[in-house]
């Protein structure tokens, strides 16, 4: 292609750009003269300069749409939405024939002739018949232009003949006034203080500057290993400058988001016309910058997802005014930036996703069970929207309103590191939430080192370094097989990345009481929180990520390779990858880790993490995780006996021990007694089992136990029958105190449990009854308002969120929508504290939200909530 | 490419680089090749297809190295020799790969080649385009797009 038509394609695209925006401005407010004079201009000029390069089919395109455009700056023709319409149907067929340009260099074959006739026949036959006003209102109606901008807008079509009569050529001809135009306005606006250049240029640029820092870093060693005087100087000069000159080329790649966003507001336009919704579009932070890598990469995702949003997401007009909305949708999108991250928000305020057909889709299309959507929030259930498959199915278009293409969605953003989530209330709106890097080009990555080998890791989600071994005073355990770190009285798990990295083959260094040292890399994925087992650590760099080689990326585990100051291939491992590899994170719907804390996400029917151990039957006996602080290894001899109890001093106090099996440490002719330790503020206690046997992930379902006291009932886990142990009841044997805070209720206060997990309500009623609360326990809201039927009095209710029938939220409302209950103060008691999860509760009635294992968090609620009607 | 091998005239399209792996000698066509190195350092990459070397830093570019013995299937190559690299652009992407040694540019005109011998083993026949006598030694003319369609990219 030649040089002369490549400038024209670039400014031509500008000019296209540029004019999308000017027309949609001038269809609110009609009579703008400097907006029309650059619409004007911009299509003189494309017009110009195809009649100079020979583009005969271009050329008579824009002429006839310049001639309209000509009359509605002389004021001669009144602007009209149809009028528009057509200027921009002239305009797309500019597009389509520069498009053609581009890839083949030549005008593609068509016949324009049907358009051009439109335009002439616009341009001379409409001209006049209409009174103004008209137009303006119906401008006004269409577009919803404000009250306030009514009134010009009806006088507007007047006002640029008086404008244009003082003008030596008042006439249509409107060449000659043209080159007089841009000057008159352009005044106020000081010509742009940029140059444009070819994105090749600047890749150009970037790669001979990472070169360049190199070569300083190369130069900078050796001037060490010398240490001559004479080069020391200038070669710290020489650092600067590079460190300099690498920003301002980094700088160079940045680009307002804007520039992404800049079709969105014709795509708006087209869309509200085309399916008769008033949408009105609202951009934040358009000027936010990022990578233009990243740029061209979120592009295509966000027009769909604001196509979406119009499509779907709103609602049309009648339904609007129905629902008590405002006839007019709005779809808002906007960017900011967020510790290292931008956070793109596109939302609308239309109908929200349909949470039960989602649900049922997700069923019928087999992407989930029953029971386990029956266990998932209405987040888990709305985020089936980004799953494969799920979209592909046309009906549900239709039907959900929502998903489609969303897995396209999904995946392009992650593939720049990025992540997406959905927050929807049905009725009230979708929202859409994508964090990406600010630049893919530059991060801050902490180098490692595994079985000789170096990888970087993104600082990014990095959130400790803990030493291991030696005599550090952490050390990797292992429960089973699966490696474990006791971190501030929780348990993390822990991934050997020279396991994942398949590097470890051979003899695997244990890192365990004697072994050699190491290092942990505490890694945040999502809410989840895990250990990756590392060898060494060295510095962090600023490193520039470039992509893998395409043979390389089906692995998972890299999110990209990079050159290390001293020259050397470094690979950049993904978090992300090594979590979903690993499984210690789950993917999607239901994630959850298998660390305590998250783990809390329980209930009966839905997975949890159990430790299996061995105490003294043959039985196997399981505990959730969740509830363990931490595992322990006591020496025998360190185990003491006060009062018939065996204790063991544990950080300057007794810890009391208990024993499944009746049997004494002493007897068993071990050295070592396995324990695991329960911590409750400032008292911990310990129960001694045998054998840790595994920790497993199980749905829970346990069978009515046999009256056995300390045991729930038996339940089948990993094949095999058995106890699950009642915590609780064990934590009572603990001693007189275990329970009782310092200051036990005085008055005996009634609570109302709802809880359909039979685990859970034998952990909690006691924990409550042990608090000097009288508590009733129910399965499920619809016991509980038979009681409320009944005419039962209490003084608090606290309830589970998620159960079948009714949930906690339906069940709130009943509460508070009349009866007795209605001013009682209600908790939820659920696996899930998150904000929106919290408001939703309170949105329901619910006075406070409590986490699952959370004991004294509920109590202190409890405390709170039975506080207030004392004190009024 | 091929169209002007039919020129009787020698054009660059019709020279080759020699290079010899496990005692095979090959050619690829001069055109791709856009660097021969020596020995280099090559960082390993974990989980990577087997005929996958590692990468390698050429001038601030990273290289992805395919091992040609590993990639034919071919015995280890032994610890006293080096691998030389003969580095070949793809879809904007440098490979580079390793051989135990590389010879000169030879002009190998395409009429002279023969097609592939049908006892041609089954590796060998899906990477030759064709095989040339030289010095009364059989030379396999490498298709390096199949050569570097391995791992992900296959």
């Amino acid at each position: 292609m030649d040089d002369l038509l490549a400038d024209f394609l670039t400014e031509t695209h500008e000019g296209l750009v540029a004019l999308d925006v000017a027309l949609l401005r001038l269809e609110r407010s009609p009579g703008d003269k400097p907006t029309l004079s650059e619409i004007f201009r911009l299509v003189h000029t494309i017009k110009g300069t195809c009649g100079f390069l020979g583009l005969s089919r271009l050329e008579r395109v824009a002429h006839a749409a310049e001639n309209i455009l000509g009359l509605y700056r002389d004021g001669v023709l009144t602007v009209t939405p149809a009028g528009v319409s057509l200027v921009l149907r002239a305009l797309d067929r500019i597009k389509e024939i520069v498009g053609a340009l581009e890839t083949g260099g030549t005008e593609p074959a068509g016949d324009d002739a049907p358009l051009i006739a439109e335009l002439d026949a616009a341009a001379s036959g409409d001209s006049g018949t209409l009174p103004a006003s008209s137009d303006a209102a119906e401008i006004e109606a269409q577009f919803d232009v404000a009250a306030k901008d009514a009134t010009p807008a009806i006088e507007q079509p007047a006002a640029p003949i008086e404008i244009a009569a003082p003008k030596p050529a008042p006439s249509p001809k409107a060449a000659p006034a043209a080159e007089a135009t841009p000057e008159e306005h352009s005044g106020g606006r000081a010509p742009p203080q940029s140059i444009r250049v070819s994105v090749d240029v600047l890749e150009d640029l970037m790669m001979l500057v990472s070169e360049l820092v190199l070569t300083r870093n190369q130069l900078m060693q050796l001037s060490r290993a010398r240490s001559d005087g004479a080069y020391s100087v200038p070669l710290q000069r020489l650092s600067h400058i590079t460190s300099d000159l690498q920003d301002g080329v980094m700088k160079t790649r940045m680009q307002p988001i804007g520039n992404a966003w800049a079709k969105m507001p014709r795509l708006v336009r087209d869309l509200s016309i085309e399916l008769g919704k008033k949408i009105d579009l609202e951009m934040r932070g358009a000027d936010t910058e990022l990578d233009r890598q990243v740029l061209e990469l979120i592009k295509d995702p966000l027009t769909h997802m604001v196509r979406n949003s119009g499509d779907h997401g709103l609602e049309g007009p009648e339904d609007r005014r129905r629902a008590g909305k405002s006839e007019t949708g709005r779809i808002m999108l906007n960017a900011y930036h967020e510790g290292g991250h931008i956070l793109i928000e596109i939302s609308d305020d239309g109908r929200g996703l349909n949470t039960d057909r989602i649900r049922q889709k997700v069923v019928s299309q087999g992407l989930a069970s029953e029971a386990e959507i029956a266990g998932m929030s209405e987040a888990e259930i709305h985020r089936f929207i980004f799953r494969a498959g799920f979209s592909t199915a046309a009906a549900v278009t239709a039907v959900s309103g929502r998903g489609v293409g969303m897995d396209v969605v999904k995946t392009n953003v992650e593939r720049i590191g990025g992540t997406i989530d959905v927050s929807s209330v049905e009725g009230r709106g979708t929202g859409f939430i994508i964090k990406i890097p600010l630049t893919l080009a530059i991060v801050s990555a902490l180098i490692v080192e595994v079985a000789g080998e170096r990888f970087a890791i993104p600082q990014i989600g990095v959130l400790e370094l803990v030493r291991v071994g030696g005599g550090s005073g952490s050390r990797v355990e292992r429960i089973k097989d699966a490696p474990v770190l006791r971190l501030r009285d929780r348990l993390l798990p822990l991934v050997s990345l020279g396991r994942v990295l398949g590097l470890d083959e051979g003899a695997a260094p244990e890192l365990g009481e004697n072994g050699d040292t190491g290092f942990v890399v505490v890694t945040q994925v999502g809410a989840n929180v895990f250990g990756i087992i590392v060898d060494r650590l060295f510095d962090t760099e600023e490193i520039v990520v470039k992509p893998v080689a395409p043979i390389l990326r089906h692995i998972g585990m890299f999110s990209g390779n990079t050159i290390l100051g001293d020259g050397s291939v470094i690979m950049i491992l993904d978090p992300n990858g090594i979590a979903r590899v690993t499984g210690v994170v789950a993917d999607g719907a239901g994630a959850r880790a298998a660390e305590g804390k998250a783990a809390s996400a329980v209930r009966s029917n839905e997975k949890t993490s159990l430790l299996l151990f061995r105490a003294g039957d043959e039985t196997p006996k399981a505990v959730p995780l969740g509830l363990i602080a931490r595992l322990d290894d006591i020496p025998v001899e360190q185990i003491e006996n006060s009062g018939g109890t065996p204790v063991v001093q544990y950080r300057g106090q007794l810890m009391p021990l208990l024993s499944m099996g009746g049997f004494a440490p002493a007897e068993s002719g071990r050295t070592r007694q396995t324990v695991l330790v329960f911590s409750e503020g400032e008292r911990s206690l310990g129960i001694m089992v045998d054998a840790i046997l595994d920790v497993v992930d199980e749905a829970l379902s346990v069978q009515a136990g046999q009256g056995r006291p300390g045991f729930l009932g038996s339940a089948v886990v990993a094949g095999k029958v058995t106890d699950v142990i009642d915590t609780a009841w064990w934590l009572g044997q603990g001693g007189g105190d275990w329970f009782r805070p310092a200051a036990s209720a005085s008055v005996s206060r009634r609570l109302l449990v709802v809880e359909d997990s039979a685990f859970f309500r034998e952990l909690v009623v006691p924990a409550l009854a042990a608090e000097g609360y009288e508590v009733v326990a129910v399965e499920g809201p619809v016991q509980a308002l038979r009681l409320r039927e009944r005419g039962e009095a209490f003084d608090a209710i606290v309830s589970d969120i998620e159960m079948p029938e009714m949930d906690g939220y339906a069940f709130a409302r009943d509460v508070r929508g009349g009866g007795t209950w209605q001013e009682l103060p209600m908790i939820a008691l659920t696996g899930r504290v998150d904000p929106a999860a919290v408001a939703r509760g309170r949105a329901a009635g619910f006075t406070d939200y409590v986490g699952k294992y959370d004991r004294e968090a509920l109590l202190a609620s409890l405390a709170e909530c039975l506080a207030v009607p004392v004190a009024a | 490419m091929r169209n002007q091998a039919t020129q009787s005239a020698v054009t660059d399209a019709d020279l080759f680089l020699t290079l010899t792996v496990a005692g095979q000698a090959c050619g690829v066509p001069v055109l791709v090749v856009r660097d021969v190195l020596g020995p280099q350092v090559i960082t390993r990459i974990p989980l990577a297809p087997p005929e996958v070397a590692g990468s390698l830093n050429l001038r601030g570019r990273i290289v992805t190295a395919v091992d040609l013995r590993r990639r034919l299937g071919l015995p280890p190559r032994p610890a006293d020799i080096q691998p030389m690299s003969i580095v070949v652009e793809m879809a904007g992407e440098l490979y580079s790969m390793l051989a135990d040694a590389v010879g000169e540019v030879v002009p190998l005109r395409q009429e002279d080649s023969a097609a592939n011998p049908p006892t041609l083993d089954a590796v060998w026949r899906e990477v030759s385009r064709g095989v040339h006598r030289r010095d009364g030694q059989l030379l396999i003319v490498l298709d390096v797009e199949r050569v570097l369609a391995i791992g992900g990219g296959r």
